[in-house]
């Protein structure tokens, strides 16, 4: 069975275990290092043209969603119109059905499938195994994590916390089992590792009839859906089987083609740090005689129209999915992704998962306190979401409902001391009298403090009470 | 000019001589200071931690203290944009709390903005014999967007060596109640950050907001650095004629 979110501990357990982990802390320093400075030089060098881009990114966005009944309706006449079927999943459970089913349909036991985050989302390779069908991931870091049986921790590079070593052992002891089996003598040569998977995966290509997409964007007016990638993989299951069944989610659209533009400069640039991705495919429906005869559009609802109700939250869903607030996140970086939960990690994954699948385990609880609030997120997202905003946000669900009585209680004590003057003067009366003799491992939550950290002496005397004597003297 | 200094209640109880140094530089400066007694707290671990309501009774406190002032200079970066930033979503939009909140905002300052914006000075006369390395803070970095104000100050003082630090704008892992809600990775990015200190060979680590210099110094001092933390103010409030005493 393949590796699943479900059960994982709340984040700053997982976090504890994560910074910890000296390898992977390692592997995450230098990946997320390596594309910052990626994609500072090239947002750099647009000068002021890049938050102007941000800019109509946003309102993109936001018109859309804010009349995406229209847009919806219009796409599903569109793709319709140029020959897809168009099936509507309003949750994980129904859209698993629906590809099931489809695949049944055409008799076939597999399915190649192009890196897709709504497919992760629903864990549909995890349903179409339980249905007997063998889902095949193509691209090459999906590759890595499936063949491990590990979870992806990064939105773009999954198996981001894999050094290139571990990678040439997860080749050379799976392979065999999927495929065409890794060379003898594979060294760790990105070369030799990326001509291991393109055997292995070459004959997966000629042979399967059926592939699994998602979509990075769809175009309402004209029902072209749209994949960026960087290795061909994915316009190889787009191309060369006879049925495509691609699942997107319900935010994925843009009113029209021209509105792909300002995306076509935003996500690369965010993403790989690239000015441009070396390949991007379109299609549009069905075309006799040229790729797939049968195309189905799968879209997903599952949590987004909830997200969509709070005037708050629902930025979150301008999301294009780049990484930019991972590689730029001193939390991620130190954590990984796996520390998250989820299938989303890192900034945008505190604020989505929680907002998606609702907040009743502890575990989701914990994910809108996993940042520091600063702000770095919010800095480099292309498409201008306020995480810090949604984090707050988030936080206010979470404090007001049942439970944190001992956080509540600190909450509730500094209410009454800042509630006057006077009674914080008493607390510091008290606090600077026993001055120096501060214990240096406080209990309880303040532990976390002085695990790690020395406290400082408080003065005898308070700023406040030093001004009253100056005004005194006067 | 008639300053209301709100000291924050970090600076209050903790580092008072923060607070008596922005008074020297100001005073100094030729510049009224005072200091409404009213005030408490901004509300920022309140509001950052999910606790609305009790935040917003600490704004209306703030508004109703500071409401007449001309200027409000604040010592830290974090909570001068908690009262910025955060103070109108506070309100019910529209409501006459998030229309005083708006109106008061402008005139609240960080301390490095305040001089080098209102008071238009960048060199305040100082003397500091030592070299030093500052961290612009998140807040400071990117909420009000400090730039390099504070750089300028301390490069116009005198005796003092500026050494640049590295990964400077990366967070130091304060962040209020992160620090202890998420204390293993707050204390590993304390670690980094107190590592590229070290590195710079630095005597004092200056910053405008005394609650991470608290973080970074606790873990300066738990490694035994012999680095000593300062808040930017007691820097540019330092003179030749007090250096000449000691």
């Amino acid at each position: 069975m393949s590796a699943t979110f479900l059960g994982l501990p709340p984040f700053p357990e997982a976090a504890r275990e994560a910074v910890g982990d000296s390898q992977t802390r390692h592997n995450l320093h230098k990946a997320t290092h390596t594309i910052r400075g990626k994609r500072d030089a090239v947002v750099g060098e647009l000068g002021d043209d890049w938050q102007r881009l941000r800019s109509a990114g946003e309102q993109v966005k936001t018109h859309t969603l804010r009349h995406l009944d229209h847009y919806l309706e219009q796409l599903e006449e569109s793709v319709r119109r140029a020959g897809g079927t168009v099936h509507w999943a309003a949750d994980a459970a129904e859209a698993n059905e629906i590809v099931t089913r489809l695949v049944r349909e055409t008799g076939e036991q597999e399915v190649v499938k192009v890196k897709s985050m709504a497919t992760q989302e629903i864990e549909l390779n995890n349903a179409l195994e339980a249905a007997g069908i063998t889902a095949y991931e193509t691209d090459l870091a999906e590759l890595i994590v499936q063949l491990g049986e590990d979870l992806p921790s990064h939105i773009l590079v999954p198996a981001i916390h894999l050094a290139r070593s571990q990678i040439r052992e997860i080749f050379l002891d799976q392979m065999s089992e999927w495929g065409v089996p890794a060379p003898p003598g594979l060294t760790d040569d990105p070369k030799a590792l990326a001509e291991a998977a393109r055997v292995h995966l070459r004959e997966l290509f000629l042979r399967a009839k059926v592939a699994v997409s998602g979509a990075n964007f769809a175009v309402a007016d004209s029902g072209t859906l749209v994949v960026l990638e960087s290795e061909g993989n994915g316009r190889m299951c787009l191309t060369l089987p006879e049925t495509l069944i691609s699942v997107v989610g319900i935010e994925k659209i843009v009113p029209t083609w021209s509105d792909l533009e300002v995306f076509m400069q935003l996500l690369p640039r965010s993403s790989t740090g690239e000015r441009m991705n070396p390949y991007t495919s379109t299609w549009t429906g069905v075309t006799p005689g040229d790729g797939p005869q049968n195309f189905h559009l799968v879209l997903l609802d599952n949590g987004r129209t909830d997200v969509l109700a709070d005037t708050v939250g629902r930025q979150a869903l301008r999301c294009i999915r780049c990484s930019a607030c991972l590689n730029i996140c001193p939390v991620y970086e130190r954590t990984g992704g796996h520390a998250y939960g989820s299938v989303y990690p890192g900034p945008i994954g505190a604020i989505l998962t929680p907002q998606l699948q609702g907040m009743s385990s502890e575990a989701d609880r914990t994910l809108p306190y996993a940042s520091s609030l600063c702000g770095a997120c919010y800095d480099v997202c292309p498409v201008a979401i306020d995480i810090p905003e949604v984090l707050v946000h988030l936080r206010e669900q979470v404090a007001s409902s049942p439970g944190h009585l001992g956080e509540k209680a600190v909450m509730a004590g500094a209410d009454a001391v800042f509630g006057s003057p006077k009674a914080l003067d008493a607390v510091q009366r008290a606090a600077g009298l026993a001055g120096g003799n501060v214990p240096r491992h406080l209990p309880g939550m303040a532990g976390k403090w002085t695990d790690t950290r020395d406290v400082p002496d408080v003065p005898g005397e308070s700023f406040r009470r030093w001004w009253n004597e100056r005004e005194e003297e006067r | 000019m008639r300053i209301a200094l709100f000291i924050t209640c970090v600076n209050d109880t903790l580092f008072p001589d923060t607070g008596r140094a922005v008074v020297r530089l100001l005073e100094r400066l030729g510049h009224e200071v005072v200091f409404p007694a009213e005030q408490t707290c901004c509300g920022q671990m309140h509001y950052n931690t999910g606790y609305r309501r009790p935040a917003a009774k600490l704004a209306v406190r703030f508004v109703k203290t500071f409401d007449n002032a001309d200027a409000v200079v604040v010592p830290s970066a974090s909570c001068a944009a908690m009262v910025r930033d955060n103070y109108p979503r506070l309100g019910a939009t529209g409501s006459r709390l998030s229309r005083k909140m708006a109106d008061l905002g402008p005139r609240v300052y960080d301390l490095t903005e305040f001089l080098v914006d209102v008071l238009k000075v960048t060199d305040v006369g100082a003397y500091f014999p030592h070299k030093v390395v500052y961290h612009p803070t998140c807040h400071g970095l990117r909420f009000l967007g400090l730039e390099d104000r504070p750089y300028q100050l301390l490069r116009a003082v005198r005796g003092l060596e500026l050494l640049e630090l590295p990964g400077a704008t990366e967070c130091c892992g304060f962040g209020g109640t992160f620090s202890v809600k998420n204390g293993d990775v707050s204390a590993a990015m304390g670690f980094d950050k107190a590592r590229h200190v070290t590195g710079t060979g630095a005597e004092v680590l200056c910053a405008v907001d005394n609650s991470c210099l608290m973080h970074i110094g606790g873990t300066l001092s738990r490694q035994r650095s012999g680095i000593r933390i300062a808040h930017i103010a007691e820097i540019l409030a330092s003179t030749e004629k007090e250096y000449a005493h000691t």
